[in-house]
């Protein structure tokens, strides 16, 4: 899965000529005078990339079903980017609204496209995208960060790829604060180093490995980006939830009692995530 | 040099106004100029627990928006003549908060006084955060339950990122953690968290325990800073949370089940 990350994402308001909302019949609306209705900021997200590498509909909704079929819970309700760069001479062909019909389908919520050429612009705007500019790639540790099932046995080539850069190791974030209930701290392409204590309420998010050399009392997300080899380590498990490459544990209360305070490493065997103490 | 300090929890009613009053008059009994303000707008608690709810004419609000001068606003305690008060509005609406208002304030008050104690509105809206923005010191209240120290958790995750010092990259507010409302009988028994759990939670320095007490409730409603109660043990302990403020290294006091019985001490059990 490929992010794009430095899209600064503007809010997506009502246009004067294409009322949708009428505000002014809701009950929202009570502000009191002088005070705003709403507030625009800039925000940065991670927004997985569909690079299509197909004009075939029937191509594209099988690869999807199969490549999402693993990573249900992961990408229900995401928001994805189609990249038109790969289509060369086909992209004329490409019916953007049947395509935004299938992606929703299958439980995500196109949202622009990326790398448009004038016309395909104009067909995205005609079909309610936001045409995105710029936005770099984060690059996954592993090759294929999210492998289909068939990937094991066949190396046909796919119809959608959802992004296979080349490994490249950036430097570890370092965080030498505790990580506070209600802050995230994302390792953009590489692994995160937390020196204190990750408190519940708290996120650290890695695309590589998580290394936290305190408690972990929040939730860690390693290899978000699909890295199926990513790891969290920690100096005592106290997790809310861990998650590696889009495979959830939710700790409640109670459970987890034979790891709990250890020192553990958290992983995935298969689709399964595995905590085994360190030091064994 | 004076000294902004925020009396900040997140959770609401776990003792900042209290703390707040009985802090401002701890440091005004020991020498020190000092002026409290409540950012409660709206509810304007501080007033009645310092006792002086009816002399208040101008606010907080008033001076911002340049109704009143700071020195009409400001209100002299009856017993110690370096301790003010300036009042919350209880009617207008937070708006009125905005960093250059309240930062021209702050600068005034800067330029006479020792000690400017900010009593916080709970939550981490717009009062609460206007309350910790100009801060050089940071008392964090916290009762022993986890729904408590999970919001102070928050609100110095918010001291680090959100405040003045924050943003313009200097030395971070220095924050001192205040357990109040703290009964020895009920942590025993495991209803509540012990001062090891907090501190090992939330990672700051312990300035003060603050035992849960009846003289609390007396002391505001009789409009004087439980810290003048010297019999009790919560105005002790607020004594106590003033003099470690100021540099003295007590031992925490109040600790321990209150009594042990005449047998248990006679046996040695
Ligand atoms: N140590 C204590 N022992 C007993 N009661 C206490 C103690 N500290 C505070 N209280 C009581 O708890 C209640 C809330 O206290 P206070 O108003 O100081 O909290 P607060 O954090 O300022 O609340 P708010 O969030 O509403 O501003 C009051 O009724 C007060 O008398
Ligand atoms: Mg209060």
């Amino acid at each position: 899965m490929q992010s794009d990350v430095d899209n600064k994402t503007e809010a997506m308001l009502p246009l004067d000529d294409n009322p949708k909302f009428d505000f002014s019949s809701t009950s929202i609306s009570r502000s009191e005078p002088g005070s705003a209705a709403l507030e625009i900021k800039g925000s940065m997200f991670t927004l997985p990339v569909l690079r299509l590498q197909s004009v075939d509909l029937a191509l594209i909704a099988e690869d999807l079903s199969q490549r999402l079929a693993q990573h249900l819970r992961f990408f229900k309700h995401a928001p994805v980017v189609i990249e038109l760069d790969h289509l060369d001479d086909q992209a004329s062909v490409l019916d953007l609204p049947a395509l935004c019909v299938l992606l929703r389908q299958v439980h995500l919520v196109p949202v622009g496209v990326r790398q448009a050429s004038p016309e395909q612009a104009e067909a995205a705007i005609a079909a309610g995208l936001a045409v995105l500019k710029g936005g770099s790639s984060a690059t996954p540790r592993s090759a294929s960060s999210l492998p289909s099932s068939q990937e094991k046995t066949t190396t046909a080539p796919s119809n959608v790829e959802m992004a296979a850069p080349k490994p490249v190791a950036l430097p570890a974030k370092v965080i030498s604060q505790p990580v506070r209930s209600g802050q995230k701290i994302y390792a953009r392409g590489g692994d995160l180093v937390v020196l204190a204590a990750v408190n519940a309420g708290a996120e650290v998010i890695a695309d590589g490995n998580i290394h936290i050399y305190a408690p972990l009392r929040g939730r860690a997300l390693a290899g978000v980006l699909g890295d199926n080899s990513a790891s969290i380590f920690t100096q005592s498990m106290e997790a809310e939830l861990v998650a590696v490459a889009g495979n959830y544990q939710v700790f409640e209360d109670g459970s987890a009692k034979d790891i709990y305070s250890r020192a553990v490493r958290i992983f995935l065997d298969g689709t399964h995530i595995k905590i085994i103490p360190l030091g064994q | 040099m004076s000294k902004v300090v925020v009396v900040t929890s997140g959770k609401g009613g776990v003792g900042k106004t209290t703390t707040s009053a009985s802090f401002a008059t701890g440091l005004a009994i020991r020498g020190h100029k000092t002026a409290v303000i409540d950012f409660d707008v709206g509810l304007r608690n501080l007033d009645l627990i310092m006792g002086c709810e009816r002399r208040v004419v101008y606010d907080f609000v008033n001076v911002i928006n340049g109704e009143a001068s700071l020195k009409q606003a400001l209100i002299r305690d009856k017993a110690h003549n370096n301790l003010f008060i300036l009042p919350a509005s209880q009617t207008r609406d937070k708006d009125a908060f905005t960093i250059e208002g309240v930062g021209k304030v702050i600068d005034e008050l800067r330029e006479s006084f020792d000690y400017i104690i900010c009593d916080s509105p709970a939550g981490i809206e717009k009062g609460a955060m206007m309350a910790l923005y100009f801060a050089d010191e940071a008392l964090i209240v916290t009762n022993p339950e986890v729904s408590s120290v999970r919001d102070s958790d928050r609100i110095l995750g918010l001291l680090g990122a959100k405040s003045k010092r924050a943003e313009e990259d200097l030395e971070p507010i220095k924050e001192h953690l205040v357990v109040t409302r703290y009964s020895a009988s009920r942590v025993e028994t495991g209803e509540m968290l012990t001062i090891e759990d907090i501190q090992e939670l939330l990672g700051i320095d312990l300035l003060a325990v603050i035992p849960e007490s009846g003289a609390v409730l007396h002391a505001s409603n009789a409009g004087v800073p439980v810290v003048r109660d010297e019999v009790s043990n919560s105005g002790q302990a607020y004594q106590d949370l003033v003099s470690r403020f100021l540099g003295e290294d007590l031992p925490m006091r109040f600790l321990d089940t209150k009594k042990k019985s005449f047998l248990k001490r006679l046996f040695g059990t």
